[in-house]
């Protein structure tokens, strides 16, 4: 099971507890009336569903309720971050530097499933 | 001479007779139940009117007697006291903007406790619950098998369980089978 950080939670949850929520960042037009039907079909209809990095939107919904974003790689999964909901676009190219990078845990420290004395 | 072990078939409909005795599930007594939605500038008069600071960190509760606080979000608290609490009296000498819906009768609560309660919800419910990531007075919203729950811890050994009234029997039996699998 996937591990998903919850910016309000602060701390890494079980995927179960989340919704994926669409593409992050799409601004809705103001004043929306002076948009041409194109532009418009774009807003509501044409997603970029890249394969790679993409911004998300996810709702933590059985858990704190709040909706947030998140930078994922859409073919392994992996999370490079998660940011509350009107924070700015994070840079990907700072995300993506080795100093950005976390190390990963050693494997000794790893959580294992708690055995269970019975 | 093959020795041959026959499971022993139970009837669905056995909730409720657990015999079991290293850990309960039980139904928690009816309670007054308060779902409070709040913004940062009014948490400090619903406190006083609570008698209780309203905890604002995640997934921490706070309690004065019967009554408890859970945090369940930024903005939002479940608060949970006797049945006959005078908390939405209390609520309501709070001057500040605030929303306070009583839905005492929406859930249902049940006690897991004994040896083992940490295994019994985690037979449903992903989240770690050792005490180090989930100690004693934590609460969050989370999920058990197919339906969201509250769940919070009372005791090293004791969980409550609070899930919406129609999801209830599915709770009890789903608490109950796996109080089954991780009875001594
Ligand atoms: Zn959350």
């Amino acid at each position: 099971m996937l591990l998903i950080k919850c910016p309000y939670c602060e701390e890494e949850r079980p995927e179960l507890e989340f919704r994926n929520a669409g593409e992050a960042h799409l601004v809705r037009a103001n004043p929306i009336i002076e948009q041409s039907d194109d532009d418009f079909a774009g807003f509501l209809y044409f997603r970029q569903n890249p394969k790679g990095l993409q911004f998300e939107r996810w709702r933590h919904i059985h858990g704190c309720g709040r909706f947030f974003n998140a930078v994922r790689d859409s073919v392994s999964d992996k999370f490079l971050t998660v940011y509350k909901a009107g924070d700015p676009r994070p840079d990907i190219d700072t995300l993506l530097s080795p100093a950005a990078a976390e190390p990963e845990p050693p494997a000794t420290k790893r959580p294992r499933a708690k055995k269970v004395e019975v | 001479m093959v020795e041959i072990v026959q499971a022993t078939r139970r009837h669905p409909l056995q909730a409720g007779q657990l015999d079991v005795a290293s850990v309960s599930v039980t139904l928690a007594d009816n309670a007054t139940r308060i779902s409070l939605r709040a913004r940062d500038n009014a948490v400090s008069a619903l406190s006083k009117a609570l008698g209780i600071t309203l905890p604002m960190k995640p997934k921490t509760s706070a309690s004065n007697g019967g009554r408890a606080v859970l945090w369940l979000g930024p903005d939002e608290w479940l608060i949970i006291d006797n049945a006959d609490s005078a908390v939405v009296a209390d609520l309501a000498k709070a001057k500040v903007l605030n929303s306070a819906v009583d839905i005492s009768h929406r859930n249902v609560g049940i006690i897991v406790a004994g040896k083992g309660a940490d295994a019994v919800v985690n037979g449903g419910c992903p989240q770690d619950l050792s005490l180090k990531a989930f100690p004693v007075g934590a609460a969050s919203r989370t999920v058990l098998g197919k339906i969201e729950i509250v769940l919070w811890r009372t005791g090293e050994d004791v969980f409550r369980v609070e899930c919406w009234r129609s999801f209830s029997n599915y709770a009890y039996a789903f608490l109950q089978e796996s109080a089954r699998d991780v009875a001594i």
